[in-house]
């Protein structure tokens, strides 16, 4: 089963090492794994999507809190969550089905970053994990030049913050 | 006041009451070294090996029950540091240990003995830290050493760049250290500790199952004894957890596992409630693990969260200071005025009663023939009555002392038990006799383990300690050879010394006394003799032994802990 993780680490050195070198000696696995640091820039927050049973997720979460510079780990999954991940995608110059891919952005609340109507485009999209797959499907016939993505940043719905203190 | 960055590292030392380390000197650390030249608040001790300087760091530790520290070079000091760090992960053994590394502005340029040491030893440490300016190293030092003493020990690698020990700053000692980020629970949840008690003095065929957690935990050995002796339940110990409850106490079962006694076996395999107190149910221990204890409640007490049904599901988990959960427990069993259920456990102590008489250890020594190397560790354990510090290598010779010699106290046994360490044991012996020079030790070791480390005979002849180092020479690599023969039908592949050297003259030549025995009728006189020896001289016994005599009972491989091999 997929799993969200978030977790609150020292912002140190070497950090990020740690957390993938547990998953990689472990053996567990990591689909996405998004790291920045917070306001308090002694602070990182991570969002972490796994798969595993509960077994293999209850261990994760002890082999991370085990981890000196691991401040707190939280397994969004089975609260109300929300999570969003963001997609780059340059596009081939689209000549006559131009206004159909700009429908497409707006239907996907998309953003142009960058239009050079003869060559290229670059678009940008926020949104839910399941959505993105369905915004490259649809821009696959379009033709795309490059896509980057990020994995899904995630927060726990609810007055409560996950914070330090 | 302003110190350099070596004076830094020898005050903070100096102020975490270190009174011994173990090191060798290299490019990297002579500004360290020049600082230890000029101090007179701990001895350092040099020994001829990295590895050598981690294990005997480790033996100080588990011997005197301080944090090991070790001092080692850049590139390959660190590299050749590392099995000795694994090996104290493993067994959660206290130790700083202090790399030198290059220049800070050489760091990535494949520099001269340059390694990527926080990189190698990152998961073969608790944590591990590289200094990046001088102001830092004293709180970073201060953090290693509080990381490596508290929660689970472990070792914990500071990594210093050549010019972080020259550098001078301020030297300001932080006074506490408070990481939010680590903060080890001690105490047992209140609700469990009820629980588990109300467990304990329900359960008809219950068992306790202590391990190293014990030996870490200060004073908590006869709070082990108090409680089984409570609620009349048998006490079984990991091998890392031998001493932890005497060995001829009534209640104590000898060691489980694939070569524990058919009675703490199964006693494991059918009892009601296993009561796991600082162990982790390693698989050496467990066999087969859907077959492992399984009619039991598993009550697992443990100071590492990740430790509790990471192999084996907990019923009932207590995360806590393995002492300090023993005087909850203990203290709720007497404000309740607990009464165990004596009626189911009279029958359960006749059953055990039977399997004891099966008398699993028992062995022959033929009086013309063979000696038994179980004969030899019987003798030690006469002739030092049971209280020596025994430290050993890895194999056959380790399993005989295990099961043989007969432990009374806790922290006696220095036995390289998660990692496996073949070389672990003359190292170690050499920093129990520094931690405890009014003690007798004792290293039982292998013909194939001795060569391993064998280069420390220098350092025992070097700072004079009298360490009794007795080989059970069988001329195999015992342990491998066993296998070898029960699994793969005799063909035994590489585990056979014909190139043997003389131990008695390599002991003779190392500075120490040398002794051979390879006759039944001698050998009284001859380990009589070794312990006689006067002086400050190691002794090494070269003791030849059965050559093809097996560890038995064994569990094989894979196998569940009733499906026992006795002979």
């Amino acid at each position: 089963m997929r799993h969200t993780i978030t977790v609150l680490v020292e912002n140190e050195f070497g950090v990020l090492t740690r957390v993938a070198g547990l998953f990689s000696a472990r053996g567990y696995n990591i689909e996405t794994l998004n790291v920045a640091p917070l306001q308090d820039s002694t602070v990182s927050r991570m969002t972490l999507v796994t798969r595993g049973d509960e077994h293999v997720i209850e261990q994760i979460k002890k082999q991370l809190n085990k981890l000196i510079p691991v401040i707190k780990v939280e397994d969004i999954s089975h609260d109300v969550h929300l999570e969003r991940g963001m997609l780059m995608v340059k596009v081939k110059a689209c000549g006559d089905h131009c206004e159909a891919l700009l429908d497409l952005v707006e239907q996907y609340d998309g953003e142009v970053l960058d239009d050079h109507i003869d060559s290229h485009m670059i678009l940008e999209f926020t949104n839910k994990v399941d959505v993105l797959d369905a915004i490259l499907d649809a821009l696959t016939p379009f033709g795309m030049i490059e896509t980057t993505r990020t994995g899904p940043l995630g927060m726990r719905r609810g007055v409560d913050g996950f914070t330090v203190d | 006041m302003k110190l350099s960055g070596a004076e830094i590292l020898v005050e903070c030392l100096k102020r975490e009451g270190v009174d011994t380390i173990f090191g060798y000197p290299g490019g990297a650390v002579l500004q360290i070294y020049d600082a230890i030249f000029k101090q007179d608040h701990f001895k350092h001790y040099l020994v001829r090996h990295e590895q050598g300087a981690l294990h005997a760091a480790s033996g100080y530790a588990r011997a005197s029950g301080k944090c090991g520290v070790a001092l080692v070079t850049s590139g390959p000091g660190a590299t050749n540091a590392v099995t000795g760090l694994a090996d104290a992960l493993a067994d959660s053994t206290p130790i700083v240990c202090f790399s030198g590394q290059v220049p800070s502005g050489l760091i990535g340029n494949d520099a001269f003995q340059e390694a990527d040491v926080v990189g190698i030893t990152r998961s073969a440490t608790k944590h591990n830290f590289l200094v990046k300016h001088a102001e830092d190293l004293a709180l970073v030092i201060r953090q290693a050493f509080h990381i490596a003493t508290t929660g689970r020990p472990g070792p914990v690698l500071v990594d210093i760049p050549k010019d972080i020990s020259i550098n001078i700053c301020e030297f300001e000692w932080p006074e506490a250290v408070n990481m939010r980020s680590y903060q080890p629970v001690t105490s047992g949840h209140p609700g469990q500790i009820k629980k588990a008690v109300r467990k304990m003095l329900t359960a008809q065929r219950p068992v306790i199952y202590s391990g190293g957690g014990i030996m870490n935990a200060a004073g908590s050995a006869a709070l082990l004894r108090e409680l089984s002796h409570t609620i009349n339940a048998p006490v079984t110990n990991t091998l890392m957890g031998l001493g932890g409850i005497p060995y001829d106490d009534t209640h104590f079962l000898g060691m489980l596992g694939m070569h524990g006694t058919y009675e703490a076996n199964m006693a494991v395999s059918h009892c009601d409630l296993l009561v796991a107190i600082g162990a982790r149910f390693d698989d050496r221990v467990t066999g087969k693990i859907e077959a492992f204890a399984p009619d039991a409640t598993i009550i697992h007490v443990d100071v590492d969260p990740s430790s509790i049904s990471k192999n084996v599901h907990a019923h009932l988990p207590i995360v806590g200071d393995v002492k300090v959960v023993l005087t909850q427990l203990l203290e709720e069993i007497a404000r309740k005025n607990g009464q165990p259920d004596e009626i189911a456990l009279a029958l359960w102590w006749e059953q055990i009663t039977e399997w004891r008489a099966v008398d699993s250890l028992y062995f022959e020594q033929p009086q013309d023939g063979p000696i038994m190397p179980q004969s030899v560790i019987r003798k030690t354990h006469a002739l030092t009555d049971g209280d020596a510090i025994v430290a050993t290598d890895v194999g056959q010779h380790q399993m005989w002392t295990a099961q043989h010699y007969g432990f009374r106290k806790a922290n006696r046994f220095l036995t390289s038990g998660g990692l496996g360490t073949m070389g672990y044991g003359l190292p170690a012996g050499v920093g129990a006799q520094i931690a405890m020079p009014n003690e007798r030790v004792v290293v039982f070791t292998g013909d194939a383990s001795i060569q391993m480390c064998i280069q420390e005979l220098a350092t025992l002849y070097q700072y004079k300690l009298p360490v009794v180092i007795i080989i059970l020479n069988n001329a195999y690599m015992g342990m491998v050879r066993q296998w070898q023969e029960m699994f793969y039908e005799s063909r035994y592949s590489h585990s056979y010394f014909d190139a043997l050297p003389d131990f008695v003259k390599l002991a003779e030549a190392y500075g120490g006394v040398g002794m051979r025995v390879d006759q039944v009728s001698e050998l009284d006189a001859i380990l009589q003799a070794a312990f006689e020896v006067t002086g400050e001289s190691f002794v090494l016994v070269d003791v030849a032994v059965s050559r093809e005599e097996n560890v038995y009972p064994m569990v094989p491989a894979g196998a569940a802990l009733n499906e026992m091999v006795l002979s």
